[in-house]
């Protein structure tokens, strides 16, 4: 395994569709929630504890080998929001053709025939993980660095936010995203012997409100 | 109440009589716990929660069970709102909610408001498993602090599997010490009162409820599954139960 | 020769010029080129000459969601099942040349959904000069400029004008309104591509976009021989 491969799936610019969405960012923006670098700190501290560690643990149970189908099933049940389960679907699709393309795997392969329309992308980002020689604490890094990444980016094209604030606020979150790893890979051991139940469910009320939002506007720049 | 705090566990089950109605064979009451029957307005039974509204306290722990069987049709609410407090005892009290509803029965689970004092450290679980064909109605609300009081600790997971499928597992967590941006703009972004409404029933497995936007700050979601989550934020308790009740309405 | 291996099921990528039952699928075209320089319109007429002879789908990319899209279904130069948009998170030129995966799933979903398809244009948000789409979505591009842009645009030149398979300079009745020099164009054209083609075209009556569809009906031919 080369550690390296934690570089290339983890970049921003890995062709996986990301960057049309914002994370609830937009919505939040227009909603005037966020308005600048410390609202957007607060924003991304409270997606990285909830959406995030949702993420984490998922990718990290799928990196472990847990059962896709199982962990997509749980996934669902920590998403009431329609929109942001079709988010993740497309964004599980369009991972899973990046990573079958760089990491050409029978697991991923296999993937792509239980989900034709695509698995949650945490699922599939832990499966690519694997395809690429790497492990479950790498896995959770992934999905708990895109769950505030993927907002800051969006925020600096919504709000001509100066790009140094943002990567400001990414690089504060980092203690705190150690954290969010490590609860997030914990659980995902766990799920071996006590099954999904054990994975964190923690949710932000106005993220998946926001989701619903965002998905009625008839004009918006990300798709989520 | 000595220092560890009180346990106590109060349990309802409810079974069709035969005749078109529900009978009542467990009611059983413990401690703050108190069950009363009421008169029903429709053809099933109606159970009031009378006793929990000073507590739980830091240390307590209490459970309701409630078992709907075939059949039977239950209605479950409660006489006042639940105010979690600080304790003499230390550590977090909890309470937990064991809801099974049978097929072809029907539960309204629908108590007062959970409020969440300062310095209290309250930890709720609800559970619901529902068989293919029974309905459930299930409301939460919980009020960060008493009137311009700060909120205490509380963390709630709600739990809803349909015929052992899990279709909804959800974690609040608000108040001091909770993982950083609860009240921040991904999180309740001040509001002081968050909700929750679930519906479950048969005909949504074929026919998902539309969802969408309901008003400011609430949202209907059909969940995957055949039940639908409303959630909703608002100021105060009074706001988010027109919120909610607007919902149910909706829901017909 | 079909060279995919790793790649079974739905989810084949994209530059395989074979649909996962090892047919030949459908040719792609991308049009691109600054705001308001007529893509939109170009498809539209694209696909009012072409839709009685090849079945044919469109994907937009807009900037702001839809409004390309909304316009093409208002003018049902195709059946709405025929159109889909892309959402480009402001930044049209990742979506159709660093980052291809939501416009390459767009195209998929149309041939799942209408069956097997021989022409697909992914119209491009408007975008600058320097916009130009991935090998692994299209299979031959059109860049749309106009005369009111500017007659200098074919002599500044940039990878769009340079390197399109087709540069299409539109609006050419506009040419005496705005001073612009359609034969200094149209040398300018000629000194930054060489034998690329050129065309020059009004879609406001004359022979519209029939130059553009030529060349389109001969990509196809080309294409479908490759099989």
């Amino acid at each position: 395994m080369s550690r390296a491969a934690l570089l290339v799936l983890a970049d921003g610019r890995f062709p996986a569709g990301g960057h049309a969405h914002s994370g609830g960012a937009e919505e939040a923006v227009k909603a005037g929630r966020i308005s600048g670098a410390a609202s957007l700190a607060e924003f991304c501290r409270g997606r990285l504890h909830t959406a995030g560690l949702v993420s984490a643990s998922l990718a990290a149970a799928a990196a472990l080998g847990i059962d896709p189908v199982t962990l997509d099933g749980a996934a669902d049940a920590r998403t009431p929001s329609p929109a942001l389960r079709v988010a993740a679907r497309k964004l599980g699709r369009q991972l899973l053709r990046a990573a079958r393309a760089t990491w050409p795997s029978a697991e991923l392969d296999a993937l792509g025939r239980q989900f034709p329309k695509g698995a949650h992308q945490p699922v599939v980002l832990g499966l690519a993980a694997r395809a690429a020689g790497l492990g479950p604490v790498d896995a959770a890094y992934c999905a708990a660095y895109e769950s505030v990444s993927g907002p800051a980016t969006a925020t600096v094209r919504l709000l001509s936010l100066d790009p140094f604030d943002a990567t400001r606020v990414l690089a504060r979150l980092a203690p705190e995203l150690d954290r969010v790893v490590d609860r997030g890979v914990e659980a995902a051991r766990r799920v071996v012997d006590d099954g999904v139940d054990a994975l964190p469910a923690p949710s932000a009320p106005l993220l998946e409100i926001g989701a619903e939002v965002h998905a009625g506007w008839p004009v918006r720049l990300f798709a989520s | 109440m000595n220092a560890a705090g009180v346990r106590s566990v109060a349990r309802i089950v409810a079974r069709d009589d035969g005749r078109g109605g529900t009978t009542l064979p467990v009611l059983a009451s413990d401690g703050p716990l108190a069950l009363r029957r009421t008169r029903a307005t429709g053809a099933g039974a109606r159970v009031m929660l009378i006793g929990a509204m000073s507590g739980p306290l830091g240390g307590d722990h209490f459970t309701v069970h409630a078992r709907v069987e075939e059949g039977a049709t239950l209605s479950v609410g409660s006489a006042a709102a639940t105010i979690a407090l600080p304790g003499q005892a230390k550590g977090e009290a909890r309470y937990d909610v064991r809801l099974d509803v049978a097929d072809d029965a029907e539960l309204h689970w629908l108590p007062e408001q959970l409020i969440s004092a300062q310095g209290s450290d309250l930890c709720v679980t609800t559970r619901a498993e529902v068989a293919a064909t029974a309905r459930l109605v299930l409301r939460e609300e919980q009020v960060l602090g008493r009137t311009g009081e700060r909120p205490g600790r509380l963390t709630s997971r709600l739990t809803l599997r349909v015929a052992g499928r899990l279709v909804l597992d959800q974690e609040l967590a608000c108040g001091p010490g909770a993982p950083g941006g609860w009240d921040g703009p991904a999180g309740l972004a001040g509001h002081r009162a968050v909700g929750q409404l679930v519906v479950v029933r048969p005909e949504f497995g074929a026919e998902p409820v539309q969802g969408g936007v309901l008003a400011e700050g609430a949202a209907l979601m059909p969940l995957a599954g055949p039940a639908a989550l409303v959630t909703a934020v608002a100021p105060d308790a009074l706001r988010l139960r027109r919120l909610l009740d607007e919902a149910l309405a909706q829901l017909g | 020769m079909h060279l995919d291996h790793h790649h079974d099921g739905p989810a084949a990528v994209g530059a395989d010029a074979h649909r996962p039952d090892g047919s030949r699928r459908a040719l792609r075209i991308g049009l691109g080129g600054p705001v308001g320089s007529g893509k939109t319109a170009t498809v539209a007429a694209l696909c009012r000459a072409l839709r009685d002879e090849l079945s044919i789908a469109v994907v937009t990319n807009d900037i702001y969601t839809r409004e390309d899209a909304e316009f093409l279904l208002r003018e049902a130069v195709l059946p709405p099942e025929r159109i889909t948009a892309v959402e480009t998170g402001a930044c049209p030129h990742t979506a159709i040349r660093d980052d291809i995966s939501a416009n390459l799933e767009a195209v998929e979903d149309l041939e799942d959904a209408i069956g097997p398809l021989d022409l697909v244009l992914v119209e491009s948000g408007g975008d600058n000069l320097t916009a130009t789409f991935s090998k692994g979505l299209v299979d031959a591009q059109i860049f749309v400029i106009d005369v009111a842009g500017g007659d200098d645009i074919p002599r500044k030149g940039g990878p769009g004008v340079t390197t399109a398979d087709l540069l299409v300079v539109n609006k050419t009745d506009l040419a005496p309104y705005v001073g612009s020099d359609l034969a200094r164009m149209a040398a300018d054209a000629k000194a930054q591509r060489a034998e690329l083609p050129v065309v020059f075209q009004s879609l406001r009556g004359g022979p519209g976009v029939a130059d553009v569809a030529a060349w389109v009906r001969g990509r196809l031919a080309a294409w479908t021989a490759g099989a």
